[in-house]
């Protein structure tokens, strides 16, 4: 695996009986890279997905992620990643501190470490005062950030978000892709999907997946020249609809 | 006589306000939009108006009848397309649709030219069970469903959510030719990109209409100077300009960075001001708002984040 890719992925493929959902793909992510992960309803995304967090076994084909193999070492893979959904996976009756504990927890961090990163993520996102209340009832976009945050408790080198601004205000949704840009520009690395075709835009790079292929993958701009449109949204229809 | 008619509508619960004195009037046959985030009102407000869910205060009418007192004659009259899949997931598409026709006293034939159009996209799965559906065949589903009845008003509920742009597009194609036959049409989306789409809209946030009117208005009313920034460096220039003197918002928008400055510039006089600080710029132009600046332009955001 080159020093510089987090995710190699070559001829991936994953097989449901007879139906192929996801059919030999192979691309890299570099690190530090904001990677866009589009795709229709139903073209394999999530079961791509699945496979490259190590909770789905790969038919055939191969893949590293974080410098781990994605079959034989998917326990090393979850250890060394961080994943938020749209869902969040927040306890709502818990207050924040109590879920950062918790998480930190779950990735078997210190006492010591788990007391540090408490106190850097609340003070990072200024949720001090309601550091002891419920999180149901924070403001959305503040559950947002502190989802964001948990998710990299472990400080692992790639974040996985999966939709995660879906119905979020749009001012709110500006703000929380700014934090993802702090975050890329520490030198993170961040796998992100969305239906929002603008913020396809602010991805470095961007494929887009049709029916178990990628069927097209290079920066936003190579992207809308190539398809001769003048948005990401137009790009996106010209490939999936037929 | 107005498809719905919603005067000083009032509701809470606890003490979370979800509606505060919300009004407005939709014609029949017209796709009137409510445009809004997660938490501004918008399903209450449906379910007020489909007459399951009682106000505090004010008064509604839909199709001619008063919410509270003849909810009966609404419910005859109204399809209804509620934002979490509710259909029967272990019967299949044809016995859901069936299932609907009866309960209203119809059947599938004597409406069919209705749904034709979008139950032939689903025909070849009539026997799958409802719960096997993608997204997007749930969704046309449903959406017959709530039309089998032959209704005067549909209301919508979310129906694009967490859908692809290519079957959100092709849905409002649809709703389109349903307009055609006279159904007028409540829908909402937290997507600004379909509020074009719509004949007029109201943007809501925290239970308020911020504003009603067509797009097409809206954009014209807009007198705010915006331009279009285009750089490599979003991060930086973002950074730069929100401290600059001459500005009033600066946002991503895409691959662009929109500005709104407190009064006109030259194009070329904000490009040098950008480059004299060392941010390399591609392009600066004037620009027509979207629907989302205006929103963004009008909303008070209640959850300050500074950066």
């Amino acid at each position: 695996m080159h020093k510089q890719n987090i995710i190699e992925v070559d001829g991936l493929t994953k097989k449901f009986g007879d139906f192929t959902a996801v059919d030999a793909i192979s691309f890299q992510v570099k690190r530090g890279e904001i990677f866009g992960f589009l795709g229709a309803n139903g073209a394999g995304k999530t079961t791509a997905i699945k496979m490259l967090i190590g909770l789905s076994r790969p038919t055939e084909g191969k893949g590293k992620v974080a410098g781990f193999d994605i079959d034989e070492e998917a326990e090393q893979v979850k250890k060394n990643i961080g994943y938020m959904s749209q869902k969040f996976s927040l306890y709502d009756d818990l207050t924040p501190k109590e879920n950062i504990r918790f998480y930190g927890g779950v990735y078997g961090l210190s006492r010591n470490r788990i007391k540090e990163r408490t106190r850097d993520i609340l003070k990072e996102l200024r949720l001090e005062e309601v550091a002891d209340k419920p999180v149901v009832a924070l403001p959305l976009g503040w559950k947002q950030r502190l989802a964001f945050a948990i998710s990299m408790v472990h400080d692992p080198d790639i974040v996985f978000l999966d939709e995660p601004t879906g119905g979020v205000d749009p001012q709110v949704r500006r703000q929380f892709w700014e934090t993802i840009y702090q975050v890329a520009e520490q030198g993170r690395t961040i796998f992100v999907t969305t239906h929002y075709m603008d913020e396809a835009e602010y991805c470095d790079r961007v494929s887009i997946m049709v029916t178990g292929k990628i069927e097209a993958l290079d920066t936003p701009e190579k992207l809308k020249e190539t398809y001769n449109a003048n948005t990401m949204d137009e790009v996106f229809l010209r490939l999936v609809r037929y | 006589m107005a498809a719905v008619l919603v005067e000083n509508i009032d509701k809470s619960y606890g003490n979370v306000t979800a509606l505060k004195s919300i009004g407005f009037q939709m014609d029949d046959g017209e796709i009137f939009g409510l445009i809004g985030p997660d938490g501004a009102g918008k399903s209450t407000l449906f379910r007020i108006l489909t007459t399951l869910l009682l106000p505090d205060g004010g008064r509604a009418s839909v199709a001619g009848h008063d919410v509270i007192q003849e909810y009966k004659h609404i419910r005859k009259k109204v399809g209804y397309m509620p934002g979490r899949f509710s259909l029967y997931q272990d019967l299949s598409v044809e016995e859901n649709l069936s299932f609907f026709a009866t309960i209203f006293g119809t059947s599938i034939q004597e409406n069919y030219d209705l749904v034709k159009d979008i139950y032939q996209q689903i025909e070849p799965f009539k026997k799958r069970l409802a719960g096997k559906l993608s997204g997007g065949m749930k969704q046309k589903l449903a959406l017959c469903c709530a039309l089998i009845h032959k209704p005067e008003v549909l209301f919508l509920d979310e129906p694009t959510t967490g859908v692809d742009a290519v079957s959100r597009k092709e849905f409002w194609e649809m709703l389109q030719s349903l307009k055609k036959k006279n159904i007028a049409i409540l829908v909402s989306t937290p997507y600004m990109d379909e509020a074009s789409l719509c004949d007029r809209i109201a943007l809501m946030q925290n239970g308020e209409i911020l504003k009603i009117d067509s797009p097409g208005q809206m954009v014209i009313d807009f007198q705010k100077p915006l331009y279009a920034i285009k750089t490599e460096h979003t991060y930086t220039a973002l950074s730069y300009l929100r401290s600059a003197s001459f500005t009033r918002s600066a946002l991503p928008f895409g691959e662009f960075i929109h500005l709104t400055t407190n009064k006109p510039y030259e194009a070329l006089q904000i490009k040098d001001d950008l480059e004299r600080v060392g941010i390399p710029i591609q392009e600066v132009k004037r620009t027509a708002p979207s629907i989302e600046d205006i929103f963004l332009d009008l909303s008070q955001t209640n959850e300050p984040i500074d950066a």
